[in-house]
């Protein structure tokens, strides 16, 4: 860990990892005073803010509304999943690895349904890459390589502002020196975003449209002429023109956001996406990659492949892992009214969900782990505050591509990390079960 | 720790210290074996049991980026086979690509007690440390991907032979490695390109360096730096008709110096195009037969469905195009990339028959077992768990027959197969699923049951139907603990993670932090992994004698 400890207390912590976005910059400079984060070098407005406002809004520990002991909300919460018979547990993204890994063994031994913020943003891009896999690459491929990019139904200016300047439009890279003057970018959205003001060329759009264009564009690769004069309300020549660049080029990569997974057509959009850029691949390098991004989501998505097979709505009420997006997805589950209990950590579901599964979400006893007040922690059963990762405790944390990296713990908290409560939880509610009557549900050696 | 064992009454196949099935006496102490027992020692009754040193995988893909990416891309496959939980035991799925809990189970199972996880780039190999925590009982190690590097086909350009040392010494240091892996060297960088190399001679754009010149240089680094494992090396052309020519070429430019060949069998292969594919396992293991230098695991085929992950890009491309299967892709900045494809063999299909009879031609054709070794390079060539069917395969010549029977009838016609008799003895299975691999890592604790060795022991039953005998072991001992006792795993504690520590050769130059983070996308002092970060751990110095 790089530190230098200068006059006045002054500690300044060099390669520091931002829990923010997917670009997981690791390069922040962070500036501590008396345990207090004082300034931050190199991060966007969105890192910055992480860091400079840790300290606000705190959780107190409550259980139901009033104050309480975090050791005696973790009793309450341990009694509420000991008892539930159909449990959720969910959340995940703004944590580190062994957080989630605790969570999952948890989940196992509660027989939960565990699932986290992919099922509502990536997740049909991950059912996507399930279907018909994906041809892709890390950041610093494009960095090093990419003489075209194209932003398709995505806002990098504003999600993940330093994704340009770190990794593709201006970065300069071994056989892209001049940066963007090597480069050219394409943006293709319903409308206008900041991200269109970086673009060479816009396409827009119609609205639910992107399916037919991708395989239009499919068609046409093929040598297929076509007797439409416009698809997605954008002139087949205009498209022809998209094509012709993207097959000309030395090295092309798409990504793609919200814009494809969550408009009609949904995991098919990206279906039709991925494999358009896995075709083009006989007639150059090209490649795409989604644009992941809730802090450490592809971390929670990777843990959870890797320990039950499955990236994201996973169900273990029979004592193995068994996936379903649309049964045991977050959103259906709490739609369909089936979970008794939930654990929500690190993440704010009730502010980010529908009203009918907050509703469902309010209605059961639901215990809230996280550093900050959120809509969840206002109306939870149990509160208990953490430290917040990245930030007052440290962990491991994935970058959009995949690649893995350390998160450091820059300050104290007065509260336990995440791991450590999601432990001691898990410690309790495994002696209930123990204790309790009869020895724990043992399903036997399944063989499908 | 500390506890005290005595394995009594059973035939003990120890090749390394020239043991083959005698009845003998086994003591346990501490962890490893010993000459007699200081404490009470528990006794097991092994009579009428046969007594091994505990499995070693030499080439097998577990748990990486690649592996998980795999596994994330497959949910169709894990729903094969599913594994409830039990008290100290989780839960977990899969056939081709299992999840972790399961893999360390199911190789335990087997009666294996260490395997190397083969493919690994550097700039993951944080997250292969991490998955191999979760991955119970076995011990561990990883292979490092280096045969595309970047900055190693940097300083080859320009001839600086001595910071390729530094650097290689840098990364094992820096990522707790095990050692050198070479995939397709020159031709996963040309990928990049989406192309290829063709011939050993071929430059590499931009870098103008050839696969021959990578092979010599990072054969050179591991022998100066006394590395303990040879180069492991997935040659260039695999799968391609006509590749024996290059694996042949391959083997001779490396003459005189160590070389482990993974996966032979997908190297072995004659025809100048698919119509005209042909077994070359003859020509492969003559060569082998004459050069002891080289060291081979077979990459046997079985029968059914299998994942095909591999740093070899540019094949897996065309397996994409072949089968017309899903395709997963991933390029990784400076260093390698993985391709995977799922893939079925089929007894009826002529090519895939003859790649299954190709792999056991090797294996009955190589004398040596000391340089032959057992793998399916999991998962590519099918899962770990149909070891002991490739066992019973190599014993029983009757059984090799009928599945000869089954198959595409050109096996019979095109292959030396139908004629090769040979049987593989207890003693001889037991050098090509442990002592041999052992000995080729340079493992001097495992693959054996001399004093001072892990005691990590399986007791088999004696059974006829090997295929049973290998798939029932009636005990496994890790680390002198019983982990498993009738079939059921009792004590999943977590195992090491095997690590070299390279010698001394100097540091980087100060240039080089920058040049890292012109090439990267992180920062230089994020990569070196923490050794705080493997909890249970063995590091095994370079240069210690053999």
């Amino acid at each position: 860990m790089a530190e230098s400890v200068a006059a006045k207390g002054l500690t300044v912590v060099e390669g520091v990892t931002c829990p923010f976005c997917g670009v997981t910059c690791d390069d922040l400079e962070v500036h501590v005073v008396d345990g207090k984060i004082k300034e931050v070098k190199n991060a966007c407005v969105l890192g910055k803010d992480t860091f400079l406002h840790h300290l606000e809004g705190w959780a107190t520990p409550r259980i139901r509304g009033k104050p309480a002991t975090v050791d005696e909300c973790i009793d309450a919460a341990a009694e509420i999943l000991a008892k539930a018979k159909y449990p959720l547990i969910y959340g995940l993204d703004s944590t580190e690895l062994n957080a989630q890994r605790k969570a999952i063994e948890l989940a196992d031994l509660i027989g939960a349904n565990i699932d986290h913020t992919s099922s509502v943003c990536h997740a049909p891009s991950l059912q996507a890459v399930q279907t018909v896999g994906i041809s892709s690459c890390t950041v610093g491929e494009v960095k090093n390589r990419a003489d075209l990019i194209i932003f398709w139904g995505c806002n990098p200016a504003e999600a993940h502002p330093r994704h340009p300047s770190r990794y593709s439009v201006t970065a300069k890279g071994l056989f892209t020196p001049k940066g963007k003057k090597d480069r050219m970018v394409i943006n293709v959205d319903v409308r206008p975003t900041p991200t269109t003001r970086m673009a060479d060329a816009f396409i827009q759009i119609k609205p639910n449209s992107d399916y037919e264009v991708f395989s239009a564009l499919r068609a046409m690769l093929k040598g297929h002429e076509l007797d439409q004069a416009e698809v997605g309300g954008v002139a087949i020549d205009e498209w022809k023109t998209l094509l012709d660049k993207m097959k000309s080029s030395k090295f092309g990569i798409l990504y793609w956001g919200m814009g494809l997974t969550m408009s009609r057509g949904k995991y098919l959009n990206i279906v039709a996406l991925l494999t358009l850029t896995q075709e083009l691949n006989r007639f150059t390098k090209f490649l795409a990659a989604p644009m992941r991004g809730h802090g450490n989501v592809v971390g929670m998505a990777q843990v959870l492949t890797w320990q039950t097979g499955y990236p994201f709505a996973v169900n273990m009420s029979r004592g193995y892992p068994r996936f379903n997006p649309g049964e045991y997805s977050v959103a259906d589950l709490l739609a369909h009214g089936e979970v008794d209990a939930a654990l929500i950590i690190a993440g704010d579901a009730i502010g980010n969900f529908p009203a009918k599964m907050a509703e469902h979400l309010m209605s059961i006893p639901m215990i809230a782990v996280d550093p900050k007040e959120s809509e969840t922690t206002k109306v939870a059963t149990v509160v208990i505050p953490t430290a917040q990762a990245g930030i007052a405790a440290g962990g491991m944390a994935y970058r959009m591509d995949h690649i893995p990296l350390v998160m450091k713990k820059v300050v104290d908290s007065p509260y336990p990390s995440d791991h450590e409560v999601l432990e001691r939880i898990f410690a309790k509610v495994s002696a209930m079960k123990n204790g309790g009557n009869g020895a724990p549900a043992s399903a036997g050696r399944v063989r499908g | 720790m500390g506890r005290s064992l005595k394995i009594v009454g059973g035939e003990v196949y120890d090749p390394a210290n020239g043991i083959n099935g005698a009845v003998k006496e086994i003591c346990i102490e501490d962890g490893k074996i010993v000459d007699s027992c200081k404490s009470p020692a528990e006794v097991i009754d092994a009579t009428n049991l046969v007594v091994m040193p505990g499995g070693v995988d030499i080439h097998t893909h577990i748990g990486s980026s690649a592996v998980n990416a795999a596994r994330g891309f497959r949910p169709e496959d894990h729903r094969h086979a599913v594994f409830a939980k039990k008290p100290g035991i989780r839960s977990g799925v899969g056939f081709t690509v299992p999840s972790t809990f399961a893999t360390g189970y199911l190789y335990t199972k087997m009666g294996y007690t260490t395997v190397m996880e083969a493919a690994n780039a550097p700039i993951g190999v944080r997250h292969t440390h991490e998955e191999l925590l979760d991955i119970p009982i076995v011990d561990k190690g990883l292979y490092i991907l280096m045969g595309n590097n970047e900055f190693i086909l940097k300083y080859l350009k320009a001839g600086e032979m001595e910071k390729v040392k530094r650097y290689v010494a840098w990364l094992l240091r820096s990522l707790k490695g095990y050692g050198i892996k070479l995939v397709n060297p020159g031709g996963v960088e040309q990928w990049k390109y989406g192309k290829d190399v063709e011939g050993l001679d071929d430059k590499v754009y931009y870098f103008d360096v050839t696969p021959r010149q990578i092979l010599k240089a990072l054969s050179w680094v591991n022998e100066s730096l006394g590395l303990p494992h040879s180069i492991h090396l997935h040659a260039n052309r695999l799968g391609i008709p006509n590749n024996y020519l290059t694996t042949l070429e391959t083997m001779q430019t490396l003459e005189g110096s160590r070389l482990h060949m993974a996966h032979l069998q997908f190297h072995s292969y004659g025809g100048e195009n698919w119509g005209g594919f042909c077994s070359k396992a003859p020509e492969v293991a003559e060569y082998i037969n004459a050069h002891p230098h080289v060291t081979t695991d077979i990459g046997q085929v079985v029968f059914g469905d299998a994942t095909t992950v591999t740093a070899d890009g540019p094949w897996q491309y065309r397996l994409y195009k072949l089968s017309k299967n899903k395709w997963y892709n991933a390029d990784i900045e400076v260093e390698t990339g993985c391709g995977i494809v799922p893939y079925t063999y089929r007894e009826k299909s002529y090519v895939n028959a003859i790649q299954w009879a190709i792999g056991l031609e090797l294996f009955l054709l190589i004398r040596d077992p000391w340089r032959v070794f057992l793998s399916t390079d999991h998962p590519n060539g099918g899962p770990f768990i149909f070891y002991p069917w490739i066992i019973k395969l190599l014993m029983d010549k009757e059984f090799r027959a009928e599945m000869m029977k089954r198959v595409h009838k050109r096996v019979l016609s095109d292959t030396s197969l139908p004629n090769l008799d040979r049987e593989y003895t207890l003693s001889e299975i037991a050098i090509i699923t442990r002592a041999g691999p052992a000995r080729a890592l340079g493992l001097k604790h495992k693959g054996h049951l001399g004093v001072g060795a892990d005691a990590d022991i399986t007791i088999y039953p004696k059974d006829s139907d090997r295929e049973q005998m290998f798939e029932h072991p009636a005990y496994v001992l890790k680390d002198g603990e019983i982990v498993l006792r009738e079939g059921e795993i009792v004590d999943s504690r977590l195992g090491k993670t095997l690590f070299v520590v390279p010698p001394d050769v100097g540091e980087m130059d100060p240039e080089f932090k920058a040049e890292f983070e012109n090439f990267y996308t992180i920062e230089y002092e994020n990569f070196p992994i923490d050794i705080q970060d493997i909890p249970n751990r063995e590091a095994i110095p370079a240069g210690a004698t053999r």
